[in-house]
């Protein structure tokens, strides 16, 4: 069906109407030819009898009732699909902005992606070793989750991010393939950049697809790139059985185009005047992790999301909360005391870490190790908040233990550095030497042939006695 | 044949028809897409789509079938896995593969399937609705009964299959009502999922739903019947208290619902409910649970009706006889299905954009639970435990509010718990059952006369903990006079080593009530001897530090679950170490 419509009916904000026009199927991708001859691209948000409304990706500026035409192009958009993505940059839309031509589709796919069968996963129970303690240890990143970071802005997020990358074992034993699918939502231009520069110093360039989509292009575009970048994930590691890792950056300007989006459709808003559907979209988007079976690829998410005011109730973070498997959550304060990364430890959390930690994965004592450390930490929260009221001296001999616990613990065990790669064995035995510094009796989380093992006063006084 | 109008997302809407009626379901565009009528005015009729409506067309046929939207119910239900229209997801694979395509066409039970099946009527028996007229085993622990539809007008039985093999659609029984009509019976039927299947009479409510978790057992007790919310802020633990009762629970049958979660936790609940053994029955427990996984990502509509196919599942079960535990994960997620598709609608929204009516589905949803002697004549119960996702973990936000109105046990979790890893981390200030009252003579007459007592006496602890906390937060323990101290490490005890749970613990994980007596007796104990010991000049230093307080706390490891005689142990060498302590 070739037929060109030409002018429209109303412009609103990204989306205009067009009148009389037939055979136009719902989510439908259109072209519009201006004029000047430059072309952009559309998407069917809604069609009534004779009547659809078209969202324009790179925004309505320039068009006018009449100095368009459009065409229908009778499919949903697609992303032409191709192992040749790796080491390319592309646009928010899927385009190749690096000047190296098209890719030759291999094939092509629906950016929408479908659900995935739960039939049809395979539950994650490999750990992808990051050598970042905080994480390792305590919220340890299993290959096929999505863990996101919640971060703030000013916070080194980015850092940590390019961290993982560095240093995260995502080729298995075998040393399949593993690749890093990069996309960046409304991010500022440096901040591309510096990934871009990391992703090159550190030699992976050549692994990394990037979509990107910076603060200054258009908002509509944005709405698609993650799912543009999952698109070219799901098939890299779906049917090119490669290990993929994605970051997506940053999240909550994600959600604001969409909240832009949903108000000039006039659609009735919810918290926050984002649209009510945001869980629905953001669980499109992040359930695009883990394993299919039949494939031994797979796709493990890491988005990252500035709060807004540091808030973590705010929408965004809090429904991402309730689809991703976990959140690191990093801390302003940590972050102006000097520690990296400002890993706040008590809110972070991963979920599929239980089934994947342990005896055959990582070592027996994990679990152990990471619930004391929790508790202990939780403790020296109250000790501090106690302290704060009535003074440090006031304390007593147990509290003032958890103090000194806490401020080790940040110092040593949380505070890592850029640079710094610990294997599992340095990061637990890290572990039991900063809870050997508090008495053996307050370990209430670990049975008694674990203590035995590990647990040693002395080592610990030898360890950090210089450093109180 | 009526066309499409337009298409928003998943509502789709048909103009200039009067043919549809409210409720019914609908096959909509060419590729037979199932959807529901959802409004009916003289102008148009607008239907919600349960599959993507991405590539549809206005003008593309929209298929009356003149029934409600139902579910098929007979053999074959359990251990199976559906979406949120009863759709069996293991066939959309084969048919499909691992991504769900719409427009999949599968029936939702196996039609290939035989089923030994053994009749229990004969010709000339006059059977009414609810009554069995053939049974089958469905599972090596569950018998499958088929019961007349309640819809039925009963008549006298003309013909029946011999007892043998038979696939769900074959016809085993004829009978003729009283106006002459001939009806035929197979192994299945159907019922409109959003009408509540009928009953002879709701029972008082007096027995337990014993689930082995300590808190829940003998602090917070739910009833088999019963109505429950967890309401909690991601990471809390709401999923993982789920699974503990799902696994747990002595319900006969578990109707699990992922509404609207996360896949990857649909498919451990696959794997995890395979492997594990019932201690009960020595089967996995997929022999006696059903899966309704509708993920968050998976159409919006078919998220809404999840949670009614999943009641209606079991109330068929429930009629025939057997006691049903629902965990439905979670209403929020539901709540929220309701406000997308109202907002579609562009009705007048409520509080945060939730439709005016959410109140009302709430309760239809929460008032289906029950404990009821069915239409024949059997015993049976459906427990609701739902729970809640509150947007930012505020409690006060519409649907946490709104459950909170029509259940009778609240379960809320704490994040400071969950921080600390306290597991299940149910706040046990904030928290209340209702249901206490209604059990303490079941747990009296079953567990221990003074079961009631000692509990208060736990709870009193916990109360006045809570009170002194106050004090202790703003000025330390030490200010604390003696008595005040000791009570504080009992109920440290109470707390890390009774209400604290480890579900990864082999003992742990589950502990009879029994025990669960013997532990609080056990903590009692050691509190009345400390307070005597106090008054008779023992310092609480002393009493603290004897290594006691260490030993309580660890004593749910130490005592294994078949070795209730060691608390005689326990309390002979506590009696001894007071005693000796006083004379030193």
């Amino acid at each position: 069906m070739n037929i060109k419509y030409i002018g429209l009916s109303q412009i609103n904000g990204p989306l205009v109407t067009l009148e009389k026009c037939r055979n136009v199927s719902y989510d439908e991708m259109a072209e519009i030819r201006l004029d000047d001859g430059t072309r952009r691209l559309a998407r069917v948000v809604e069609v009534s009898g004779d009547k659809a409304v078209l969202q324009v990706f790179e925004g309505t500026k320039g068009l006018s009732l009449t100095n368009t035409n459009i065409k229908f192009e009778g499919r949903p958009m697609e992303l032409a699909l191709s192992g040749e993505m790796l080491g390319r940059v592309f646009n928010g839309a899927g385009r190749p902005i690096d000047g190296l031509g098209d890719i030759v589709a291999e094939k092509s796919r629906d950016i929408n992606g479908s659900p995935l069968n739960p039939v049809s996963r395979v539950y994650p129970r490999n750990y992808i070793r990051t050598g970042i303690s905080s994480i390792d240890a305590l919220m340890t990143l299993i290959r096929g989750q999505k863990l996101p970071i919640f971060s703030g802005s000013g916070l080194s997020h980015n850092k940590l991010a390019v961290q993982i990358v560095r240093q995260a074992q995502i080729a298995d034993e075998s040393g399949q393939g593993f690749a890093i699918v990069f996309g960046a939502m409304g991010v500022k231009n440096d901040v591309a950049d510096y990934f871009k520069r990391c992703f090159e110093e550190t030699g992976v360039m050549e692994r990394v697809a990037m979509f990107l989509n910076l603060s200054n292009d258009p908002i509509i575009e944005r709405i698609l790139t993650p799912k543009c970048a999952l698109t070219c994930a799901e098939y890299l590691a779906f049917e090119k059985n490669m290990h993929i890792l994605v970051i997506l950056t940053d999240m909550t300007s994600y959600a604001e185009a969409l909240r832009e989006f949903s108000s000039s459709k006039g659609e009735i808003p919810g918290r926050k005047g984002y649209p009510g559907y945001l869980y629905s979209d953001l669980a499109s988007i992040y359930e695009r992790a883990g394993i299919v079976k039949g494939s031994t690829g797979s796709v493990t998410q890491i988005p990252i999301l500035t709060m807004p005011n540091d808030d973590i109730t705010h929408p965004v973070p809090d429904l991402t909360g309730y689809i991703t498997e976990g959140q690191i959550v990093l801390d302003r304060n940590l972050d102006q005391t000097g520690v990296y990364p400002a890993v706040s430890i008590l809110p972070s959390l991963s979920r599929l870490m239980k089934d994947g930690i342990g005896e055959g994965y990582t070592r027996e004592d994990h679990q152990m190790c990471a619930n004391q450390l929790f508790a202990a930490y939780a403790k020296v929260q109250d000790a501090r908040s106690l302290a704060s009221v009535i003074g440090e001296e006031e304390l007593t001999p147990i509290d003032k233990a958890y103090i000194k616990f806490g401020v080790l613990f940040e110092k040593y065990f949380i505070n890592q550095g850029f640079d710094v790669n610990r294997t599992i064995e340095e990061t637990l035995d890290l572990g039991w030497e900063l809870l050997s510094t508090l008495p053996k009796s307050e370990l209430d989380r670990v049975d008694e042939e674990h203590l035995e093992k590990y647990y040693s006063a002395e080592n610990a006084r030898a360890k950090f006695s210089a450093a109180v | 044949m009526d066309k499409i109008f337009s298409i928003n997302g998943p509502v789709v809407t048909a103009a200039d028809t009067k043919s549809f009626s409210m409720q019914e379901m609908v096959y909509v565009g060419e590729k037979r897409l199932i959807g529901e009528v959802i409004r009916v005015t003289s102008g148009s009729t607008t239907i919600q789509v349960y599959e993507g409506t991405t590539g549809l067309k206005p003008g593309e046929p929209i298929e009356s079938t003149g029934a409600p939207m139902s579910a098929v119910l007979g053999p074959g239900i359990i251990s199976n896995i559906f979406d949120g229209i009863e759709r069996p997801l293991k066939k959309l694979e084969e048919v499909g593969g691992a991504f769900i395509s719409d427009g999949a066409n599968v029936t939702p039970l196996d039609g290939e399937a035989r089923y030994p099946v053994t009749m229990t009527v004969k010709i000339g028996d006059v059977i009414k609705a609810g009554d069995i007229y053939c049974t089958c085993p469905e599972t090596p622990i569950i018998t499958h009964k088929c019961m007349l539809s309640p819809l039925s007008k009963g008549g006298e039985v003309i013909w029946t299959a011999v007892s043998g093999k038979y696939r769900v659609n074959d016809v085993v029984c004829k009978i003729k009502n009283p106006s002459g009509t001939v009806e035929e019976l197979t192994l299945c039927q159907r019922w409109p999922i959003r009408t509540p299947r009928p009953c002879r009479e709701r029972k008082p409510i007096t027995k337990p739903l014993i689930t082995g978790q300590r808190i829940v057992d003998t602090i917070l007790p739910i009833a088999k019947g019963g109505t429950a919310a967890i309401p909690g802020g991601f990471g809390t633990g709401k999923t993982m208290t789920q699974h503990q009762l799902a696994k747990w629970c002595d319900a006969d049958i578990i109707v699990y619902i992922g509404c609207g979660e996360r896949g990857n936790e649909m498919t451990q609940v696959l794997e995890e409910f395979s492997e594990l053994i019932d201690p009960k029955t020595q089967r996995p427990l997929t022999d006696r649970t059903v899966l309704i996984a509708n993920t968050s990502n998976m159409p919006v509509a078919a998220r809404e009706a999840s949670i009614y196919t999943g009641i209606t599942l079991a109330e068929y079960y429930r009629d025939m006889g057997y006691h049903i535990a629902i965990m439905a994960d979670s209403t929020s997620r539901w709540a929220e299905a309701l406000r997308e598709i109202s907002g579609r609608l562009e009705e007048m929204p409520a509080e945060e954009g939730f439709p005016a009516y959410l109140p009302s589905r709430i309760s239809e949803f929460y008032e289906r639970a029950g404990y009821v002697e069915t239409l024949g004549g059997n015993e049976g119960s459906v427990t609701i435990i739902g729970a809640v996702s509150p947007q930012g973990a505020d409690f006060s936000e519409p649907v946490t509010q709104n459950t909170k109105r029509f259940v009778r046990c609240f379960w809320a979790l704490d994040k400071s718990l969950a921080y600390a890893r306290h597991y299940p981390a149910i706040n046990w200030n904030t928290s209340y059952s209702e249901y206490a009252e209604d059990l303490a003579d079941y747990y009296n007459n079953n567990v221990a006369k003074d079961f009631m007592e000692v509990r208060q006496e736990i709870s009193n602890i916990l109360v006045e903990e809570n009170t002194l906390m106050e004090i202790v937060k703003l000025m330390g323990t030490d200010v604390l006079p003696d008595d005040q101290k000791l009570l504080i490490e009992t109920a440290r005890i109470v707390r890390v080593g009774f209400l604290q749970q480890n579900a990864y613990h082999k003992d742990d994980t589950y502990v009879p009530l029994g025990k669960q007596y013997l532990m609080m007796k056990t903590i009692l104990s050691f509190y009345t001897q400390a307070k005597k010991a106090l008054a008779d000049g023992m310092a609480v230093d002393r009493i603290v530090s004897g290594g006691w307080v260490e030993r309580l706390v660890k004593m749910k490891y130490d005592i294994p679950n078949d070795k209730p005689e060691m608390f005689d142990g326990y309390l002979r060498d506590m009696e001894q170490w007071f005693k000796g302590a006083e004379v030193c």
